[in-house]
């Protein structure tokens, strides 16, 4: 069995390096660092000095190591949506377009052409593989780190070639065994943010330099009237808060609805930014569709709270409702939803972007 | 085995160059400014280094400035063209000092010249003009003589390419640059060039010129501008007065000496090589491509150097066949890498106007070492990686 191994140059992909190299033996597996962004950055895993860390633990544990450079694919398959996305007043969430297309997709395939027989990363997340061969995608032991919310979008062709080899571990476990082997990954910090986006300068920098950002009017969403301004409806997400300030009766405003087109921004009382459901498109199931009735558990974000859901058919073709057991907060469309099994919360069934 | 086929990247030092530098690495040196005997010694051997490698390359030793390598030396050059106004013309060569004036460069050189021509046109406000090449890897000489003007104040252009391995018309170069841009300094980027074309030309046409040790067998980390009399250069590294007050650092005796041993050895078998090397080179392009029918073979061989076979593989990404060459024992290059490694798209197939092809280049390039059996090696391992990636 022959291993590629993504490596970020961060301790989690070093110990499924280390891992990797022990079960296959290091002769079958090789260290691949994707160079995936070549603007200005300083998180996330393209910096030299990352590759740097990539190289060294690589080299400690006798792997060959390369650097791929997908630079143009993840302009064109990950950045260049998320500039579009937020110019059509949606909020993207790039990091799972990356799996999606590019660590699932791109170096799967290329991987492939290598001669690989699997992927593995370093994602907190588990593969299981029953009888029959299906396999199920199972959130990662450590449920302060657990990642399978990002790998929801997977299905079965490509879990048969992904491995997360420190799945089972805590994060504290992956730290000590990184110290155990020597790495000197070991003590590093996460890496937090989207990655092409610088922190001192942020997202609306990052933007502005892209796309044409717009002032527009804050309405009340029950009366219409206008309540005030935004310097930029392009960086409002819905169920914002900050900036939306108070209505007359002293309450928070938050945001429940964009519209780009029209420069608004519709705010309403608390009660206003919670919503009975959500609708999906862009679906992916882990193992084959579930059907309208199935009872779920829905995760909106990378560490949201699961909450229990029913789904429906909103009489849309290529769309599922997920009607929440208790009214939620609003999700953001463009955001992804996570779909877990109602009997089984920790198995992964499927994923779905809100419309 | 493994067959080394990235000889244009760096290339084994040769014995010669190795018994050189020993007596400098094993035991007791001085520093060759120092006032005793064993800096004399030392001195005496960078002298004579110097004294060996300006004849060889056509030049007074004075002419001769030692560099930490090729890089180095460009950089030096460009600083001391753009900055200092070292013109060609000589005294009336300044005219782009501070703001204006025109850097005037081939689109394929090596990123020493691109990237330092660009900063120091971006330092000192003058405008920076980049001249393509044709298909055949040879830059555009209309082109070059209309972006050649009056306030032209470095005109560069390679000997030979890197990626590529074409050879430049570098008499015809200084022809259009001495008509069109009399105050200019023609930089010519020999380092490609030493271990297979004679440098004398080179050196005896242009104002300043580039060479790298580890190119011809000498060890990495020392190289030399050959600056001809009239050019005057300010240090870009200053200090302790080194190398005439143009170049500041106690200098590499070890290396300075091998870089002298092996410019000797290279020169003294060029000829030989050159024809053994090229017979090897004919065989395996024509093997490769009688192959593998989507590979072609990029330029004009009769205008390359007999080391540089370059292939593009239509529709395959070089990054993966590189991975696939490496695993089965073959060690080739494509074109250039940025800081982390990664394989960037060749600026050089995009300036000879094959960008569809920018990321497709297989170099492949031989050396005074390359056997037949290292050529043997990748006829079978290119076709076969190259049918794995079409799979």
């Amino acid at each position: 069995m022959r291993v590629l191994v993504a490596m970020s140059g961060g301790v989690d992909s070093s110990v499924a390096a280390a891992l990797a190299a022990r079960e296959h033996g290091p002769e079958n597996v090789m260290g691949a660092t994707l160079r995936l962004w070549g603007g200005p950055s300083d998180s996330g895993c393209c910096s030299v000095a990352d590759v740097e860390d990539a190289r060294r633990v690589a080299e400690r544990l006798g792997l060959v190591h390369h650097v791929f450079n997908l630079a143009d694919e993840f302009e064109e398959r990950v950045v260049a949506p998320y500039v579009a996305d937020h110019a059509a007043g949606l909020t993207p969430n790039p990091c799972i377009e990356c799996n999606r297309s590019i660590k699932f997709d791109r170096l799967l395939e290329r991987a492939r052409r290598l001669g690989f027989d699997a992927v593995a990363t370093g994602h907190h997340a588990r593969r299981e593989t029953g009888p029959s061969g299906r396999h199920r995608l199972v959130r990662g032991a450590d449920p302060t780190k657990d990642q399978s919310y990002v790998l929801s979008m997977l299905g079965q062709d490509q879990l048969a070639r992904v491995r997360f080899p420190i799945g089972a571990m805590t994060k504290a476990e992956v730290r000590a065994e990184a110290e155990r082997l020597g790495l000197r990954t070991a003590a590093k910090p996460d890496s937090q943010d989207v990655c092409f986006i610088r922190s001192d300068t942020g997202r609306e920098r990052f933007l502005a330099d892209r796309i044409d950002l717009h002032p527009g009017r804050l309405v009340d969403d029950g009366t219409g009237a206008p309540v005030g301004e935004v310097a930029a409806v392009e960086l409002v997400t819905v169920g914002q808060r900050r900036g939306m300030g108070h209505g007359t009766d002293g309450r928070r405003r938050y945001v429940t609805a964009i519209d780009v087109r029209a420069g608004e921004v519709r705010v309403g009382p608390p009660e206003a930014a919670m919503a009975t459901g959500v609708d999906l498109h862009t679906l992916t199931w882990v193992d084959g569709p579930v059907g309208p009735g199935a009872p779920v558990v829905a995760q909106c974000s990378a560490h949201g709270v699961p909450l229990p859901a029913t789904l429906e058919d909103p009489g849309a073709p290529g769309r599922l409702r997920v009607r929440f057991d208790r009214p939620a907060r609003r999700v953001a469309p463009g955001q992804t939803v996570a779909l877990y099994d109602a009997s089984d919360p920790d198995a992964v069934v499927g994923s779905g972007v809100v419309a | 085995m493994r067959s080394y086929l990235d000889h244009a990247a760096t290339t084994p030092v040769r014995p010669e160059a190795l018994d050189a530098m020993l007596p400098f690495l094993g035991g007791p040196t001085g520093n060759p400014s120092g006032m005793h005997a064993s800096a004399r010694a030392a001195r005496q051997a960078v002298d004579d280094a110097r004294e060996r490698v300006a004849a060889l390359l056509g030049a007074a030793p004075g002419d001769v400035i030692f560099t930490s390598g090729g890089t180095e030396a460009d950089n030096l050059a460009v600083h001391a063209a753009v900055e200092s106004g070292t013109g060609g013309g000589g005294s009336g060569g300044r005219t782009g000092g501070q703001g204006g004036g025109s850097v005037v460069c081939s689109a394929i050189e090596h990123a020493a010249v691109l990237r330092a021509c660009r900063r120091q046109a971006d330092r000192t406000g003058a405008a920076l003009r980049l001249v393509p090449a044709g298909a055949d890897g040879i830059v555009d000489l209309d082109a070059l003589g209309e972006a050649c003007d009056e306030g032209t104040v470095l005109v560069a252009v390679m000997a030979v390419n890197n990626e590529v391995g074409s050879i430049q018309p570098i008499a015809d170069v200084a022809t259009i640059t001495r008509s069109k841009a009399p105050g200019a300094a023609l930089l010519v980027d020999a380092v490609q060039a030493v271990p297979w074309t004679d440098a004398a030309p080179l050196t005896a046409t242009a104002d300043l010129v580039a060479v790298s040790a580890h190119k011809f067998g000498g060890p990495m980390g020392v190289g030399a501008l050959v600056a001809r009399g009239r050019a005057a250069v300010a240090p870009l590294i200053v200090g302790g007065g080194q190398e005439r007050d143009r170049r500041a650092g106690t200098p590499n005796v070890a290396g300075i000496a091998g870089m002298a041993a092996a410019l000797a050895a290279s020169e003294a078998t060029r000829a030989a090589t050159v024809d053994r090397v090229a017979a090897l080179r004919d065989r395996l392009v024509d093997g490769l491509v009688a192959a593998a029918p989507s590979l072609s073979e990029t330029g004009d061989r009769a205008r390359k150097v007999a080391g540089n076979a370059h292939v593009t593989v239509a529709g395959i990404d070089a990054e993966e066949l590189l991975v696939l060459l490496d695993a089965a024992g073959v060690d080739a290059s494509s074109g250039s890498s940025c800081a982390s490694g990664a394989i960037e798209p060749s600026h050089v197939l995009v300036a000879m106007g094959m960008a569809s092809s920018a990321r497709s280049g297989l170099r492949l390039s031989l050396g005074w070492t390359t056997t037949a059996a290292d050529v043997d090696l990748a006829l079978e391992v290119v076709p076969e990686a190259v049918a794995r990636l079409e799979d």
